[in-house]
This record gives structure tokens, sequence and C-alpha cells, in this order.
């Protein structure tokens, strides 16, 4: 007995030593946790703040100084230089005046000149008649800091002008594509895009709809059930250049009569006899989203309860009348919100379409989907390529056309989402 | 005392495992048949096999006949969409769909070709289903804002708009308070006069109450089978006993 | 009151299978649009894998010489992808570096620290960062992310087109993923794991550090993966600040084209449809495929195998 004790109280003396440590005085934590709360701190601004630097180089090149050379200087026309202050009715002179017979009357077939805004008539004036040109552009920040060095700069050229442009306004919107920087505008690109969308949206929403309809309410569970879903997932994550290889050969090379329009008929006008057409690009597009579309869908049908199904079910209705009738109704709204948001992504897609061959340089507008098109993406890619200044304003221009129009439908989905989300919650 | 629905030597299997093993039953016309049990039991199950409802599970299979009005609904040929036109169903959870009022009892109508008169039809399944008073003045109001109680009674005018024999109910008023069950209660006894109804119920009391006719299942096989009084007062089976004395449930 | 419910059509007395043709049909259309997506697939590896074919049975090309020669000048016949992937690998690399300090604070922050109120102002923020479109980012690396690089360290090291520049910017492009992915991990981990350990007296910093993270290393490891498999498949960042000369290099300063530069700017200019520079673009697409499948597969497998079963 005597000697377990002993043994014993021995070894409890080294256990309750281990049990009296002292742990790490609170003050230590407590200073740790700060700093690392204030590095974080530190993460989440500098993360929110990449946003407002992208903002801010966007704005900063949208506006800016231009110095103008010209091969006629405004003085010619108006004393002060101030072509803008003339009448109506002195422009429409100037132009008739200036301009050759058949230029003005290609003008005036367009737009009559009576009809254009005086805005407009000083555009015209500026690039036709004065052949304006850019010697240097400058950003935001320069136009507004450094003035007086861009203008003790402007001075040394004796034919130039310095004026304070904004390079998104509606004739930049409502023009075409030029060679010139002045001139160029972005309607060729946008109608390109919208024909584009258009084409996407009308496959890809019911393709995508069907697939989700058919994987959760018709198909069997079974291996190949298995195989398609993963398929699926395999499918949203290959980069979207990839899609841009596979239109390429098969809407592009191997359906040629059809993305030409040749089988249709369709050979004259902006069409082409290549495949590089508006619908091979919309065909592309919808490939592209259509993985992700199915996978939104399918969670939005998923989460039907199933005693809606049931009581279809039970008062005899076939598998489509439940589905269209009570399934699809119910969901409705997060599959709209999902495709909504697809098609936004879409929008801004750029590898695939300069695969597909959207053209770099188009001065007509394209009218029909079989015709050569360029869009608002590649259109910003063209002229963020060149490091010359004014084109990186054109591209500033640009890219606030795009994101407004991204951002606009990006907030209807959303607006709707909760709209639905609402309305469900009442019931 | 004729028999409307004949079930014959019926055998259900989810996958593997075998839910209900040779059962045979008769069921009458114009009677209230309730199949009792603890739970698992499989009185759920087979009454989903009556109207095929159990087919739209993955990996089922039965053996085994049933026939309604002599016509056995297990044939190859037979659709199982058709069975269910003829056989109402009415959920424990009640679930109108979220339309109107109005368009859950015309949907089923209409899906299943009705041609006569709708705003007869509505008000026929409502008074039958006494619903019509309290609903007559928001017809195309959603069905989502009536009480629990009025829910269900709706489920059944719906259920009895697209003119079944039979209506299977599955627990109707298990989710339901004393009060509107003993009002459901009492619209299932008016409606036995016209229809054909066999009922699934946790609660033997509403067993004893309301049924004419009464089965007991345990582990997927009838036990006992008979009029509900002799059922209760002088079961045969040392099961059966032991249950509604509930020694077990 | 009449019976109006004997109104139904006759057909209503038999139980036989009436031939639904409206339902047969609608059931063949469903299931073509199934398939759709099973052509892409097989579209996509066989458009692949047939053009690389004949990349690879030009007598220029060497499957050997592919892999392993240093230098990519289709021009002077030269076809050795490592430049490329060198390239692609470097920038990814970049990208993956520069967000990951990024990513892991704010992630750990949005799920330990902050209230769902604050979350739910940052979240559409990452929304928008998340949604805009990459070749906006292109334009902001070419435009801004350059200058300031060279400014800091001298327009001598750094080239007009760099490497460094697109791989920051592609990290700002996969911030958002990686913080949505890596948040998604953390709050995943069960919360009692954070009372056990908050139990014991742990601060909130040795909670998240200690049994958090630990506990969600999985999916931050699958985050990362599929951060780097979007790095790698990324085009217009690089085509437009990395440039379009093809060098084998470590330099971050200069200037080295991608795989997807590459395919970009041959297919974007004129090509013939039967040149060996035209099937090169397929070639190198095929490698590009399989790695970020590869890499996706493996990210989803890691995610898969240690889930939380709660």
């Amino acid at each position: 007995m005597e000697r377990i004790t002993s043994h014993s109280s021995k070894h409890s003396e080294d256990i309750n030593k281990a049990l009296q440590w002292q742990p790490k005085p609170l003050r230590t934590r407590k200073r740790n946790e700060t700093i690392m709360r204030t590095l974080m701190l530190i993460a989440l601004y500098c993360t929110i703040s990449f946003l407002f630097i992208l903002a801010g180089s966007i704005i900063n090149n949208a506006f800016g100084y231009v110095l103008f050379t010209y091969e006629i200087h405004p003085t010619e026309f108006s004393q002060g230089g101030e072509i803008n202050e003339l009448s109506h009715a002195k422009k429409i002179a100037i132009l008739k005046e200036n301009l050759r017979e058949r230029v003005y009357i290609t003008l005036d077939r367009k737009k009559p000149m009576e009809k254009r805004s005086s805005q407009d008539l000083s555009a015209i004036i500026f690039s036709r008649v004065l052949k304006a040109s850019v010697l240097e552009a400058y950003s935001l920040f320069e136009s507004l800091f450094q003035r007086g060095q861009l203008i003790e700069n402007a001075l040394t050229y004796p034919n130039a002008d310095l004026i304070f442009r904004s390079w998104i306004s509606p004739r930049f919107i409502r023009g075409e594509q030029s060679t010139n920087p002045l001139e160029s505008g972005i309607w060729g690109a946008i109608t390109g895009s919208v024909g584009v969308i258009l084409v996407t949206i009308l496959f890809s929403f019911p393709l995508g709809i069907g697939t989700a309809v058919y994987l959760c309410e018709y198909m069997p569970r079974s291996r190949w059930k298995n195989l398609l879903q993963i398929n699926i997932y395999n499918l949203s994550g290959v980069p979207s250049i990839i899609y841009g290889l596979l239109g390429l050969v098969v809407f592009v090379r191997v359906f040629l009569p059809i993305t030409s329009g040749q089988l249709f008929g369709f050979t004259s006008g902006a069409a082409t006899d290549s495949g590089r057409t508006i619908l091979s690009a919309g065909l592309t597009l919808t490939l592209l989203i259509l993985p992700v579309i199915v996978i939104n869908t399918q969670e939005a049908i998923l989460s039907v309860p199933t005693y809606i199904k049931q009581a279809s079910y039970g008062l005899g209705a076939t598998k489509w009348q439940t589905v269209w009738h009570h399934i699809i109704p119910y969901c409705i709204g997060r599959i709209l919100t999902g495709t909504i948001l697809s098609v936004s992504r879409a929008i801004g897609e750029t590898a695939p379409l300069v695969v597909v061959g959207a053209s770099t340089f188009l001065t007509i507008v394209p009218n029909s989907i079989f015709s050569k098109y360029t869009t608002l993406p590649i259109q910003i890619y063209q002229w963020s390529a060149r490091p010359q200044q004014e084109f990186q304003n054109l591209a500033a221009g640009a890219i606030l056309v795009l994101l407004t129009i991204m951002l606009t439908l990006n907030f209807i989905a959303i607006m709707y989402r909760k709209r639905v989300q609402k309305k469900l919650a009442r019931l | 005392m004729k028999s409307i629905i004949q079930i014959k030597n019926f055998n259900f299997f989810y996958g593997e495992s075998q839910a209900l093993h040779d059962v045979t039953l008769d069921f009458n016309e114009n009677q209230i048949s309730a199949l009792i049990g603890p739970s698992g039991c499989g009185k759920t199950t087979l009454l989903r096999c009556i109207n095929r409802m159990n087919d739209l599970i993955d990996d089922t299979r039965s053996e085994g006949n049933i026939t309604i009005h002599e016509k056995n609904i297990y044939l190859a040929e037979v659709d199982p969409v058709e069975v269910r036109r003829k056989v109402g169903m009415v959920f424990q959870k009640p679930n109108p769909f979220p339309k109107t009022i109005w368009d859950n009892i015309v949907w089923g109508a209409k899906i299943n070709g009705y041609t006569g008169n709708l705003e007869e039809l509505v008000e026929s399944t409502l008074t039958r289903t006494a619903l019509w008073d309290e609903v007559k003045d928001k017809l195309h109001t959603n069905a989502l804002f009536l009480s629990g109680g009025q829910q269900q009674r709706l489920c059944i005018a719906r259920a009895i708009a697209i003119k079944p024999d039979v209506i299977l109910m599955d627990e109707p008023t298990s989710a339901l308070d004393p009060v509107a069950t003993a009002r459901i209660e009492s619209l299932i006894t008016e409606l036995k006069k016209r229809y054909s109804i066999v009922i699934v119920t946790h609660n033997m009391q509403q067993a004893g109450r309301i049924s004419d006719c009464t089965s007991f299942l345990l582990n997927g096989v009838v036990v006992e089978h008979g009029r509900t009084k002799e059922i209760f007062l002088n079961p045969k089976e040392k099961k059966t006993e032991e249950y509604i004395s509930g020694e077990f449930g | 009151m009449a019976d109006s419910t004997t109104n139904f059509s006759q057909k209503q007395a038999s139980l036989e299978k009436k031939t639904r043709i409206g339902e047969s049909l609608i059931h063949v259309v469903l299931f073509a649009c199934a398939l759709c997506s099973i052509f892409t697939t097989v579209g996509i590896v066989v458009i692949l894998a047939s053009q690389s074919a004949l990349f690879f049975a030009d007598p220029q090309v060497t499957l050997l010489g592919f892999f392993t020669s240093f230098e990519w000048q289709p021009s002077i016949g030269k076809f050795g992808i490592l430049p490329l992937l060198n390239a692609t690998l470097l920038t990814s690399f970049i990208a993956v570096v520069f967000a990951t300090p990024f990513a892991i604070l704010v992630a750990i922050f949005l799920s330990e620290f902050t209230k769902p109120r604050i979350k739910a102002i940052i979240k559409p923020i990452l929304e928008v960062l998340a949604g805009i479109p990459s070749v906006v980012y292109g334009y902001f690396a070419v435009g801004t992310v350059t200058p300031v690089l060279q400014r800091v360290f001298g327009s001598d090291t750094v080239e007009f087109y760099n490497t460094a520049s697109a791989g920051i910017v592609i990290g700002i492009l996969i911030l958002p993923i990686l913080i949505t992915m890596i948040d998604d991990s953390l709050t995943s981990v069960p919360n009692n794991l954070r009372e056990a350990s908050f139990g014991l007296g742990a601060t909130r910093l040795q909670t998240s550090f200690g049994v958090v993270i630990p506990g969600s290393f999985s999916g931050i490891a699958a985050a990362f993966i599929l951060g780097f498999s979007r790095a790698i498949g990324e085009t217009m960042i690089v085509a437009l600040a990395a440039g379009a000369g093809s060098a084998l290099t470590w330099n971050p300063f200069r200037g080295a084209e991608t795989m997807t530069g590459y395919i970009v700017r041959i297919s974007g200019g004129d090509i013939s449809y039967n040149s060996i520079d035209y099937n090169s673009i397929f070639a190198i697409g095929l490698v590009l495929f399989l790695a970020t499948l590869g890499l996706n597969i493996i990210s989803r497998r890691i995610v898969k195998k240690y889930q939380w079963n709660v």
C-alpha cells in the first residue's frame, strides 16, 4: 500500500504540474486578432477598390481634351472659330458649298440636312469640311490637372485647336465605324451584338429548358442520366475559346450552306458567302451558355414541391400537362432570372466570336442574320489593342455603352427575382 | 353489397424489398373502407397502388391484380393516366395548386375533356364539399389563402370534379385541427352516398367513427378484414386485438 | 341542381392506353434537346482530335518535338508548345499568387467575422466584379496596369507587353470566384465545431485558423484549382496585355504569347483552311481542353470526397 502511494504521489505531482500550465495571456491573443482584423479589412477595401479603379480608368478615358489640326481652319467660316454657334441654316449652307456634290447628296439621302440636329451638322462640318484630325488626345486626369501644360503645348501648333470632348455621345452611338477616330461610331457593333444575342436567346432558351425538363421529369435514374449530368457540368467549365473552335468548324465550315444563307437564297446585300455570319455567332454562343442555363433551370425545377406534382398526377394529368401547367409556372421566375444573367454574360463574350469570324473592321451595318458583323466587345478589343490615346478613348466610350447595357439587364434580372421571391413568400 | 374494388394476391416491391405480401381484399360500393395499422405497415403503399401512383417512383414492381368495376388495372395495355382519371385522390397535407379556387377545380376537368358549364361544375362540387357558402364570393382569389380545413375541402372538391367512381384518401385529416377534422368526417360520410371511399387513417377512433369496413395491415400483410363493428368489438386475430387496445402502434 | 358532372367525353369508358401523339412527340423533342449537350461534347472532342491529327500528320511536326522543343515559330517550322505553355502557366500562376491573400482574407472575413447585413452589401459588389466582361479587364490591363508597372519598376524593365500585367488582372478576374467558393466552403463547416472551439476559450481568430480552415481545406483547394483552370482558359486579357511574340521566359516583365492568345491571333487573321497554321490552333486547343477538363474533374472530386456528412 505504501509503495503504491509513494509511487503515485510522485506521478500525480507530475500530472498536476502538467495541468498547471498558464494559457497565453488574453492580451496577446487579442492583439493578434486585431492585427488580423486590420489585414482583413485592408484586403476587403483593396478588393472593393479594384472595382472603383477600373471604373475610374474607364471614365478617365471617356472624356478629355483633344488637340485637333485642320486642313481648313474653323475661322474661315466663323470669326471666333466657333462653328457650333453658327445658325442651322448657315451650317447647311457651308456644307452645300464645300462638300462635293455626290457626298452631299449621299449624306442628305441618309438623313435630310434640315432634319439633322445642329450638333450633327457641326460634327459633319468638322470631319468632312475642316477635315479635322487628331494630333494628340488626353485623358480626363491630364485634362483636369495638367491643363496648363496642354494649353502651352497646343500653342506650338499654329493650325490646331484644343477642344474638350466627350467620347461618348449620341453621335458616337449612332455612328458607323471609320478609319478616322473622330468619326468612329459603334452603331454597326451594337446592331451586330443585338443580332447575335437575339439568335442566341432564340436557340438557347428552348434548348436549355427542354434539356432541363427532360433530365428532371422524363429521364429515369440510370447510368446514362449520371453521365449526361456530369457531361453538362464539365461543359460549363470549358474555356469559351474552345467553343469558338467548335463553332468555327461546325457552323462556319460544315454548315456553310445554312449559316451563310445560300440555302435560303440570301446572297446579296450585306450577306457573305462565307459562314462568318451572325447566325454562326449566335449558334456558337448558344452552345456556350447552354450548360449554365440547363443547370440553373434544373435547380429551379427541383425546387418545385412534390405535393404539387402529386396533386396534378392524382387528377389524371399526363406528364407534359403537369410540367406545362404546374411545374414551369411555379419556377418560371427563377428560370428567367438565370437566363437573363446568362444572356448578359453572352453579350460580353469576345474570344469565341473572334475565332468564329467576326469582322474586325466593318463599315456597313448588318441587315440580316446572314450578314457579316462585328460586336461591341470585339470593337472594344480592336480599339484597346491600339496604343494611341484616341483609340483608348474610343474603347472607353464603347465600354461605357456595353457596361450600361449589361448592368441594366442584370438589374432587371435581380429586380424580377426579388419580386418573384416576394410573391412566393406571401403565399 | 356489391364489391367495386377487388385486390387479388397483390405483391409490391420497392427495389429488392417487398412492401406488400399477397394482399387479397375487397372494397364495397358506396361504402367507406378504412385501412389501419402501425407506421410502415404498407397501408399508404396499398392505397397508392389502387390508382397506380406508385408507378411514378423509380424501381418499383408489382405482381397480382387489382380490378375496379371488374376491369384489371394492372394489365399491360392499361394506361395509368386513365386509371387516375377514374380514381380520385386526396392527400395528407392539403395541396391545392397555387392558383385560384376556380382554376383548381376547373383544371382537372378541362384536361379530362369536360365540355359542360364550368360555373355549374364549380358550384356543384363546392356545394357537395360544404365549401360553397364560404368561398362563393372569392372564387378568383388564390387558394393558398384558405385555412387548412378549407384547403382540404377544396382538394376533395377538386377530386370529385373529375367524376371519379372511387375516392382514395391518405390520412386526410391528420394535418388538421379537431374542428376541421370533424367537418371533414361528416363530409366524407355524406360523400359515400355517391362515391366509394377508401381511407387510410392513423387514427383508430376515426376509423371506428366513419368507416363501414376496416382492414388491419401489419408488415405488408392483411391480418384481418371485415365489418368495422366486428373488427373493433370482436377481433378474431390476436394482433388485431393488441393493436386496437393500444399495446403497440 | 342538374348533375353537370356528366358532361365528360365518352372516351372515359375504357381504361386502355390512349395513343397520345402529343405526349410522345413532346417526349421525343425533349430527348432531342438533351442530346444536344452530348453532341456538343462529342463535337468538341472529334473536332479537336481530328484537326490535331492533321496537324501532327504534317512532316514538319513531331509529337515529341511538339512537347519538348523550346521554340514556337510556325513561319520557320518550329512547333514546340513549351513557350506557349510556359506563358500560360506563368500568367495563371501570377494570377493565383496575386489573388490568394485577398481571397483568403476576404473570405474568412465574410464567413467568420461579419454580420449577415454587411455580407449582404459586399456580395453584390463581388457579383459586379464577376460580371465584368474579360475584354474590359483587358483594356484595364493594357491601359492602366501596364503604365503603373512601368512607373513603379521603370519602363526599361517593364516592356509594353508583359505577363505581369496580364497576370495581375486575371487575378482580379478570378477573385470573386475564389472568394465565393472559399466562403461557401467555410460556411459549410458545421457550427457545432466552432462552438466547441469557443467553449474552450478560443478567440475567433484561433477558431478560424485552427478549426474552420483545416475543416474546409478540401473546399479551399478545390476553389484554387478551379480558379487556376479559369485563369488558364482566359483569352482577352492575355491577348491585349501579354503580347503576340512567343518567348520562353520566366521574366514577368517581358511579353510572351500564351496558348489562348495564339489561338485568337491566328483565327482572327486571314487563315486558309488547310494550312498548318490553321491546324495548329486545334492542337493547342486540344491541350488547353484536356488541361482544363482535368483540373475541373479533380476539383469536383476533391469536393465530393471530403464533403461534410452532416
